[in-house]
């Protein structure tokens, strides 16, 4: 299976990630992803269980993160954007491609390798609830990466572990308490905290706001962002909230059905959509203005996202797309940029320059 | 209710009117006052966005409506006329009756809302058969052709599957068939698209629009998101701590809200239709215990602002009070300090 | 679903085959490994007072000399196609399924495991009803009264239930209806429903009502807890919103999603009782499995032994696949995975 994946691998040139442009300028690169791959067998039979399918949860996605920058990866749910996430974390093995952290290839880096890797490497986590262990104190889920690290503190674990709960805003002298004791949006500051206490260069944020009532939901990310300036974070955020990746990100990728489909520098993605999905998501977001609601333009899909179990051919999206033709079912557009620091993988792009589709159809080899 | 009550109540001229809505439960802990008094009204055709946090009381408002909470464990008092007809004094057993025919509702998370051991069909089916005297065969029709309507392909078909068996956006609309079945006058729509997707959440939302259309019931929707009031609703009800904080039609709300917690909430949400701010301005603490409501204006604590009422907030209640057609706040500030703080310091930086 | 069937079936299959393997390597092996060898075997089949040369004959006889590999595949085909045995001068067929022939008094072991059969039978199956009948209505009506008079009533009694043992209500119970009432002076003896039904029963109602009050207990808990989580769902709420009168909800919409896990622990309890109640038939002296194997294990006399286990497994087995196939009757959501 994996060897068969590897073969299609063929990314343009055009597409190199490793464009400076491309990345928008400032930092060197931290985190590079290449042709990632992760398939989910099928498997059928009474007896002998054989393989009859897979899900391409994630199916050949290219990225790459500039230090103490924000990518957001947005989607609907079965996008991948989760699984995308647990593999630079490593919580998942790739089936295929590469994930490179600082020049050094960590795709298959075994777990004892990895223990110190993961000092580098954090995840936040969606639930403030289950991801907490209800048993202990916030001084000892704050203190444990010290512990498990084997890290040494100037002045003792305990004082470095209520410097991390000032930093994220809450009272040191909780210490002593536990998770029940605090709010949702609390506990995600002690998640965080938590996440802090080696000095990661590099945190991978799934949903980190979704569980939160609005107004914490602001606490919490103009505190990421307060914590990205003090320290110099490089974050990956996953959401599906697309007002709250535009307000943290300075890249957006967008997938969907494993695939990455568009990427590109903030501000440009949500003021010039090019691929048809993404327009559609944007134009999807209820807008807190209704003297616009019935002058807005609206974009409606039709149906639900296909299974990832059996997807279809090419484009992914030309299903439900209002631009699809036939090519689209036949031929999978490549990642090609249109605008300086903005790739699409579409063959009839919107809000494109107007050579757009000849440049798709170049770099698809069919001219 | 007391006797004496009972003479002062007047006939209600809305379709829907609550007048001053309490639901406590009692628990070892203290009373929580999840909603504590309530008021306001709604007429058929319209829809009525209610907005709060969790802990808000928004859900156990809707749950009310319908008479759905256990007087065992909750004290329910105040007043409910739909359509001329009092719920909150009414038996079980006359509220039963209204439930699903005159009023009905859309949960938030489809999946766990409908049984998983019986086909949708045999769900809209059986909605549709206690109110309505009807054959089997005939609420199957039914139950089809409701399908239909909202918009599922083959209903034929799917209305032998099992919940399970529909993606998440088919289960709502099948959800909303299922409300729908009977035609009710009311429709109460908790959270009803949280659960899903970006793109469904939109279709479901135009469903909505245009069944209301068609049906011409009153519509309540309650969410937590602001976007997705503003796409609905005529009028926006703003609840915390169990009470309603502001009230007014929608695009006053938007446009010229008065009360600091709204504030609190359009400056705490990224908005994709304006320039991207460079911080969010969000409220401070968490919301409060219900209960422990804080003495005074419940809101209090976390007010930017309270300072300016010099203590007025800690120990005495704000008043809703009409501040324009159909505009009501709750909030001690000088109607003066509101507007300037308003147009000021808090639309700039929106 | 046909799948899904043949998967069960092949597993449990499976799991028979190593029940056997495990019982006959704890009776056979085990014991070589602590030292026995073959000849002490088979002197507990004659009896130690025979001489050394008697005690060879039977060693052979019953093949205690052959590598166990052979021993377990003879003992196998024994219950499959059944199995011949050399008995001096006269041959002997022993049809299937054959367990061997008793240590202690050289009979088939089969034909006495059907012999007790009908009793542990009619003990359990008699006491299943009682329980599930008092147990789950018990446990509804707590958890929809829960916290009343009658909740704590009922929860303290099964308490009471779960920790007090059988041989403790099962004497009390004697001492009382039996010894001092005189109102089932036959209890404890065991007649046979063909024989005499009314008699078949009067004598049993003690052992049943003693054997259902520990498992009603349990299962009244069980319903209860299950219950009180199922009004919880939101499905209830729903079915409520829908106007559905409450008798429809709790009947149609929570006694069948509480009763599916409360059926599983059912069909379990019954196949391991159907494998012998030993405390019960102890305590009432009935002869049904339990107390077949209770005494063949006091007397060291193994393919009894082994025969009652091997039937406990395939009930409990047995009871597993049925309860299996009724979940995805049931839930569609196994039946359509």
């Amino acid at each position: 299976m994996s060897r068969e994946a590897g073969d299609t691998v063929t990314t343009p040139d055009t597409t190199a990630t490793a464009d400076p442009r491309s990345a928008g300028g400032q930092g060197e690169v931290l985190l590079e992803v290449s042709g990632l791959r992760k398939h989910f067998p099928v498997t059928r039979g009474a007896i002998i269980k054989r393989q009859v399918g897979a899900v391409k949860a994630v199916d050949g996605v290219d990225f790459s993160v500039r230090s103490g920058q924000t990518l957001g990866l947005v989607g609907e749910s079965g996008c991948g954007k989760t699984t995308t996430g647990r593999m630079i974390t490593r919580l998942l093995e790739p089936t295929d491609g590469r994930i490179v952290f600082q020049g050094r290839d960590i795709t298959h880096v075994s777990q004892g390798t990895m223990r110190p890797l993961r000092r580098d490497i954090q995840m936040i986590f969606q639930d403030p609830y289950s991801s907490l262990n209800p048993r202990k104190t916030v001084g000892s889920i704050v203190g444990a990466p010290f512990r498990l690290q084997n890290v040494e503190t100037e002045s003792g674990v305990k004082k470095a572990v209520q410097d991390l709960l000032d930093v994220v805003g809450l009272n040191p002298e909780h210490y002593n308490r536990y998770p029940h004791e605090f709010s949702g949006g609390q506990r995600q500051r002690i998640g965080i905290a938590r996440t802090l206490a080696l000095r990661p260069k590099l945190i991978v944020a799934d949903e980190p706001v979704s569980a939160l009532d609005v107004s914490i939901q602001a606490q919490v990310v103009n505190l990421l962002e307060d914590l990205q300036d003090e320290f110099g974070l490089t974050y990956v955020v996953i959401a599906h909230d697309l007002s709250v990746v535009r307000h943290i990100s300075d890249r957006v990728g967008v997938m969907y059905l494993g695939k990455m489909v568009e990427l590109s520098d903030a501000a440009d993605l949500y003021k010039n959509p090019m691929h048809p999905y993404t327009v559609a998501l944007l134009s999807a977001v209820p807008v807190p203005d209704p003297s616009i609601r019935s002058a807005r333009e609206r974009i409606r899909l039709q149906g639900d996202v296909p299974s990832p179990l059996n997807p279809p051919p090419a484009c992914p999206f030309h299903t439900r797309c209002w631009k699809a033709q036939d090519v689209c079912g036949t031929v999978e557009p490549p990642m090609v940029e249109l605008a300086p620091g903005h790739q699409v993988a579409c063959h009839f792009p919107e809000n494109a320059p107007a050579d757009a589709e000849q440049q798709v159809a170049k770099a698809a080899g069919r001219a | 209710m007391t006797e004496q009550d009972a003479i002062t109540v007047q006939a209600p001229r809305a379709f829907l009117e609550v007048r001053d809505l309490r639901i406590h439960f009692p628990t070892d802990d203290g009373l929580v006052k999840s909603v504590d008094g309530l008021s306001f009204s709604l007429e058929r055709g319209r829809t009525l966005g209610i907005v709060g946090e969790s802990g808000s009381g928004k859900s156990v408002t809707s749950l009310g409506l319908l008479g759905l909470h256990n007087r065992k464990n909750a004290k329910v008092s105040g007043e409910i006329w739909l359509d001329g007809q009092e719920i909150v004094g009414s038996s079980p057993e006359q509220v039963r009756r209204l439930r699903g025919r005159k009023m009905s509702m859309i949960f938030q998370d489809p999946l766990s809302s409908m049984h998983p051991f019986y086909t949708i069909g045999a769900q809209i089916i059986e909605a549709y058969r206690i109110h309505n005297d009807v054959s089997k065969q005939v609420a199957r029709k039914h139950a089809i052709d409701m399908l239909d309507r909202v918009g599922i392909p083959q209903p034929d078909k799917r209305v032998d599957d099992y919940p399970h068996q529909f993606s998440g956006g088919m289960r709502q609309r099948a959800m909303i068939a299922m409300s729908l079945s009977c035609d009710p006058e009311l429709l109460i729509a908790d959270e009803p698209t949280t659960a899903l997707d970006v793109t469904v959440q939109a279709q479901i939302l135009d469903l909505i629009r245009d069944l209301q259309k068609e049906f011409n019931s009153a519509v309540i929707i309650i969410t937590h998101d602001l976007g997705v009031v503003a796409e609905l609703s005529d009028d926006i009800l703003v609840m915390y701590g169990g009470r309603c904080v502001e009230y007014g039609e929608v695009e006053e709300l938007f446009h010229a809200p008065e009360h600091p917690y709204t504030w609190g909430l359009l400056g705490s949400m990224p908005r994709l239709d304006r320039d991207r701010s460079d911080r969010l301005m969000p409220i401070k603490g968490s919301p409060p215990s219900l209960i422990n409501v804080p003495e005074g204006c419940a809101f209090s604590p976390r007010c930017a602002f309270a300072e300016l009422n010099e203590g007025r907030s800690e120990t005495e209640r704000p008043e809703l009070r009409e501040i324009g057609p159909g505009h009501r706040v709750a909030c001690h500030l000088d109607r003066a300090d509101r507007r300037r703080l308003w147009d000021e310091e808090i639309r700039p930086k929106l | 679903m046909v799948n899904f069937l043949i998967r069960r079936l092949l597993a449990a299959i499976a799991l028979l085959i190593i029940v056997s393997m495990v019982t006959f390597a704890i009776f056979f092996l085990v014991p070589r490994l602590t030292g026995a060898s073959s000849a002490d075997l088979a002197s507990r089949y004659v009896g130690k007072t025979a001489g050394p040369q008697a005690v060879h004959e039977v060693e052979i006889r019953l093949g205690l000399n052959r590598p166990l590999v052979i021993q377990y595949w003879n003992f196998v085909k024994g219950i499959v196609v059944g199995a011949h045995y050399n008995f001096g001068p006269s041959k002997v067929y022993c049809g299937p399924p054959c367990f061997g022939y008793s240590f202690v008094n050289q009979t088939p072991v089969w034909p006495d495991l059907l012999d007790r059969m009908p009793v542990t039978l009619s003990l359990a199956g008699g006491a299943a009803v009682i329980w599930l009948v008092f147990g789950v209505t018990t446990g509804v009506i707590s958890a929809l009264k829960r916290g009343s008079v009658v909740d704590r009533a009922s929860m303290g009694i099964a308490l009471a239930g779960v920790s007090l043992p059988i041989f403790f209500t099962g004497l009390l119970s004697l001492a009382i209806f039996r010894d001092n009432l005189q109102w089932f002076p036959g209890a404890g003896t065991y007649i046979g429903l063909t024989q005499n039904p009314l008699t078949w029963a009067s004598n049993l109602v003690l052992p049943w009502v003693t054997l259902a009050f520990l498992q009603a207990a349990l299962y009244a808990r069980l319903t209860r807890a299950g219950m009180l989580e199922t009004m919880g769902e939101d499905y209830i709420r729903t079915a409520r919103a829908k106007g559905l009168p409450e008798r429809t909800v709790i009947v149609r919409h929570a006694l069948r999603a509480t009763l599916t896990p409360v059926l599983t622990i059912f069909g379990i309890d019954l196949g391991t009782l159907l494998g012998g109640a030993v405390l019960t038939e102890g305590t009432f002296s009935l002869p049904g499995l339990g107390k077949f194997a209770i005494d063949s294990i006091n007397n060291n006399d193994l393919p009894r032994v082994l025969g009652v286990v091997m039937i406990g497994a395939f009930f409990i087995v047995l009871a597993n696949l049925v309860v299996d196939v009724l979940y995805a009757v049931i839930d569609p959501r196994v039946r359509l995975s």
